[in-house]
């Protein structure tokens, strides 16, 4: 500390562990996975460089589409999270006092004790035709047989939502609470209504945590696999089914790779104008 | 909209109407799942047949094998912890260091370096066991087929698992670490070495206690993250299947009254796990 | 180097880029005394403390204390004890703990060290506080936990950085009286870093006045109030009226000057090159001020201002007045002998000469 000597070795002593976890586990595999996705394998033991399982991702409808709905459905799921989650972070950071507020903010945590596998087992349980939801309705007597639920888009956006709550939440509840309420008397003081202050003042003092909680809720939803596979039906099929294919089932690592690249693309690209569109950095909304 | 606001009855309770039914909405799933653990039935479906324990403690001479007989299970827990245990320890050492790093230190390209070690958050996790295991197994390939060495350790299995779980976990360690690190004063220590101390007693006896709740924390959160993963995991994962992914295969084949109890042991466990931290930080 | 110093610098220097935070300087510090380095923020008087401390070091320049040169021993080595501005309390540990500490590094034996943290606590005024946590404590009995912190190891010397700036108003004028009767009963130096004036004039044996990395006079109080060596000193020691106007001329050491509206006011010279035709600064002390009539004590120096508004505080009651588009204070008797002031009224204010300084302007 006190000599530039000193500094320099705890420097690198410390950068070390950084830059091989980094380098290692990080930027180096995924150039290699870049670099794989462009290999054409020719035999078993001959490769040459060419964009055939680009080729294909453009020319077989089935990639695209699939590529094209699972982004889709990954942001509608995004806002339809933030919209939800919106009115409850609100009331926890700003309407709930002491100890309400403690444990409404514990509650919202407590499902994310379980797994995602266990939480959407759960959900396998209410809704499929042997399901909760099914034998009420017929208790009810609202229906005459067993309605199968399950295996259908809203049933997987259902699921997907729930998983992303938590992630949507506490992000808003960390920078509404730390909005000064005078802000909010301060607008309808000087005349604003319910809208005006919303739009002027709230949503722009919450926009760190929105954006925040959108990226991570879209990059989990994006690269969800369990909820999709086991609530979507046979014809709902979401783009990492398609990389899990490619590399346990059919063991072509390079069009793999290559779908695997074009995901990363798709979540970095959205990431990227998230972060564009709304002004902030990432540092700011992660770190 | 605050309390300070005047609001109309009608808004009030529709929106405490709102809440309920969220809150429903987010326990239910976990409700219906803990309850069918204990239901005398095959299926973990209505009607209710009554409470067993069977699903946890049947030996299978009746046709039932609860989750303690349950051998499958059983391992698939034990790797788990194996694989949470080095996840954990790893991920922590490295959040400590790096949170000193970016903290504490000074030095050119800092920023730059704090936008790559956030950069594990903002890949999907499929995509973070597809490159590592393209990377590694993929070098396993080629080593045995140019020089005939195997390097099985490269090979999909539990050591690919927990590289593959460090990679993001360590962000997460290193973000709750560094945030408490940064709401340490550097004062503290140069009081500690006014007061005799040499820098690394001054380390151990002052900044290290401070950072104590958050390693707890950053610990309990690095352990249930990697026992609860799945999409990073099931890429990498081999012959040892880790819980998740044994799980995924049962349920695959069709789901009995033993996953609900497992989901439950699970959700128990973690439950004390969170409750056991909190009260770690509240005691400081 | 004489041995009875505890503490001795000699041309210490320390730059950050160009800025030089500490510009040459030398000091002394007698054994047993209270001294403060009095400046405004930004003076370098932190730096100087950290240098001290060993924190820093200088760029050139020796450090001596008790005749050893300190110049490459760490600080953990040193025989210097601080007070940080912030107390910096080990949030982690009890109030025993944290005295502790210093004699565990030292490796002095548990029974010996509960003995003396029961000791220095017992001193301060905190008997049996060992087991609270410094949290809980008020303000007052914190700063009373880092002194013991420091003072249970005996130091040579006690660095003490702006300490009281962090309490409420009444608790600093009753910790500034403490810490004086605290020095005297352990008779440890102190060297304590303010930019309060009225915390070092009422706590030192010296005080020196920095500004700009330099030290402007080095003083007891009274000899710094009454006798200022340099305009800034003049200015930053208590209250001054300051009026700048051209030297008429110098006889016996008192220098008329003549003012911006034409009148003429004397004092006494106080610094070099003031000479007839030159531009300088007079400054006098509001207690100075007297409110006359036309009866003038002989050899008294007057002048004509005009009443903006009277202040009343108490026994520190004055006279705000404009001479010029210069303000001036003038203190009003105690007694409400005054003369009713009116605003815009013209009122004449008249001093002894020998208890004005006058000082050659800089560049006007």
């Amino acid at each position: 500390m006190t000599s530039s000597a000193a500094g320099r070795l705890s420097l690198w002593l410390l950068l070390t562990p950084f830059v091989l976890w980094i380098l290692l586990l990080v930027l180096v595999p995924h150039l290699q996975m870049l670099r794989v996705s462009f290999q054409v394998r020719e035999s078993w033991d001959s490769l040459s460089w060419g964009l055939d399982q680009y080729q294909n991702f453009f020319s077989e409808a089935y990639y695209w589409r699939t590529f094209v709905r699972t982004g889709v459905m990954s942001l509608f799921t995004t806002f339809l999270t933030l919209l939800i989650a919106f009115p409850i972070a609100w009331y926890i950071a700003k309407m709930a006092r002491g100890r309400a507020k403690g444990i409404l903010f514990l509650a919202c945590l407590i499902p994310f004790w379980a797994s995602e596998l266990v939480r959407t087992y759960g959900w396998m349980i209410l809704l499929r035709e042997s399901g909760l939801f099914s034998a009420w309705l017929q208790a009810l007597g609202w229906v005459d047989g067993p309605v199968e639920m399950l295996y259908n888009d809203v049933a997987v956006i259902v699921g997907l939502v729930y998983n992303g709550l938590l992630f949507m939440v506490v992000p808003l509840v960390t920078t509404l609470d730390g909005m000064d309420e005078n802000l909010v008397e301060a607008g309808y003081d000087l005349g604003g209504g319910h809208a005006t202050v919303l739009r002027e003042i709230v949503v722009p003092w919450a926009m760190p945590g929105v954006v925040s909680g959108c990226i991570v809720v879209f990059m989990l939803t994006l690269g969800s696999y369990l909820t999709p596979v086991l609530m979507g039906g046979k014809d709902s099929a979401w783009f990492t089914e398609q990389i899990f294919t490619q590399f346990i089932t059919r063991f072509n690592w390079e069009q793999g790779a290559a779908l695997g690249v074009l995901l990363l693309f798709l979540s970095s690209l959205m990431v990227w104008l998230g972060l564009k569109l709304s002004g902030q950095s990432l540092r700011k909304v992660m770190g | 909209m605050i309390r300070s606001v005047p609001r109309s009855r009608l808004f009030d309770s529709l929106y405490l109407a709102y809440l309920v039914a969220f809150f429903v909405y987010l326990a239910l799933p976990l409700l219906v799942t803990a309850a069918f653990a204990f239901n005398d039935s095959p299926f973990p479906s209505l009607p209710w047949q009554g409470f067993t324990l069977d699903w946890y403690l049947a030996d299978g001479s009746a046709g039932r094998t609860g989750l303690f007989h349950d051998d499958g299970l059983l391992g698939a827990l034990w790797v788990s912890v194996q694989i949470a245990f080095w996840v954990t320890l790893a991920s922590v050492a490295l959040g400590c260091v790096n949170a000193v790093l970016f903290e504490r230190l000074q030095f050119r390209g800092k920023e730059f370096l704090y936008l790559l070690m956030l950069l594990p958050l903002v890949i999907p996790g499929v995509i973070l066991g597809v490159s590592i295991l393209v990377f590694y197994s993929g070098m396993a390939n080629d080593v045995s087929r140019l020089w005939g060495l195997e390097l099985d350790v490269f090979r999909p299995g539990m050591t690919l698992v927990v590289m593959g779980q460090v990679t993001f976990i360590t962000t997460l360690a290193t973000l709750v670490i560094g945030a408490r690190l940064r709401k340490f004063d550097p004062q503290l220590e140069e009081a500690a070495l006014n007061l005799g101390a040499t820098p690394l007693v001054a380390w151990f006896t002052v900044t290290l206690p401070w950072l104590m709740p958050s390693i707890f924390g950053a610990a309990a959160m690095a352990f249930l993250m990697s026992f609860e993963n799945f999409n990073t995991t099931v890429m990498l994962t081999g012959s040892d299947t880790p819980l998740t992914v044994a799980l995924f295969n049962r349920l695959r084949e069709g789901s009995t009254p033993v996953l609900n109890a497992v989901a439950l042991f699970l959700m128990v466990v973690s439950a004390l796990l969170a409750l056991l931290t909190m009260r770690q930080s509240q005691g400081r | 180097m004489t041995t009875a110093s505890d503490l001795s610098c000699h041309g210490l220097v320390r730059r950050f880029g160009r800025q030089s935070a500490v510009d040459h300087i030398s000091l002394d510090v007698p054994a047993g005394t209270f001294f403060s380095i009095l400046g405004p923020s930004g003076c370098g008087k932190t730096t100087l403390l950290r240098l001290l401390a060993g924190f820093d070091k200088p760029d050139a320049g020796d450090i001596h204390i008790r005749g050893q040169r300190m110049n490459d021993v760490p600080p953990n080595r040193r025989p210097v004890n601080m007070v940080f501005q912030h107390l910096a309390l080990f949030p982690t540990m009890s109030v025993g703990d944290n005295i502790a500490y210093g004699l565990k590094r030292r490796k002095v034996a548990s029974a010996e060290r509960n003995k003396r943290v029961a000791k220095v606590l017992e001193q301060v005024g905190l008997p049996g506080l060992e087991h609270r946590n410094p949290q809980e404590l008020s303000g007052g009995q914190r700063q009373r936990v880092a002194l013991a912190r420091c003072l249970v190891l005996e130091p040579t010397l006690l660095l003490l950085d702006e300490p009281l700036g962090a309490l409420d108003l009444k608790l600093r004028e009753q910790m500034k009286i403490e810490l004086k009767h605290l020095q005297k009963q352990f008779g440890t130096t102190f060297v304590y870093i303010t930019h309060d004036q009225s915390e070092a004039m009422v706590m030192s044996d010296q005080v020196a006045v920095m500004k700009n990395g330099r030290f402007d006079q080095v003083a007891p109080p009274e000899d710094l109030y009454r006798e200022p060596a340099t305009p800034f000193v003049a200015g930053f020691v208590g209250d001054n009226n300051q009026l700048v106007g051209e030297v008429v001329s110098v006889r016996d050491n008192l220098a008329e000057i003549r003012l911006e509206d034409g009148e003429v006011v004397r004092g006494r010279v106080a610094s070099g090159g003031v000479k007839a035709g030159g531009r300088a600064e007079l400054y006098v002390r509001p207690e100075s001020l007297v409110l006359t009539g036309d009866a003038l004590n002989e050899g008294y120096s007057a002048m004509q201002a005009r009443v903006r508004t009277t202040l009343f505080d108490g026994a520190n009651s004055r006279v705000e007045a404009a001479k010029g588009d210069q303000p001036v204070y003038a203190r009003l008797p105690q007694d409400g002998s005054a003369p009713r002031l009116t605003t815009d009224g013209i009122i004449r204010l008249a001093w002894d000469p020998m208890l004005a300084r006058v000082f050659a302007a800089g560049n006007p």
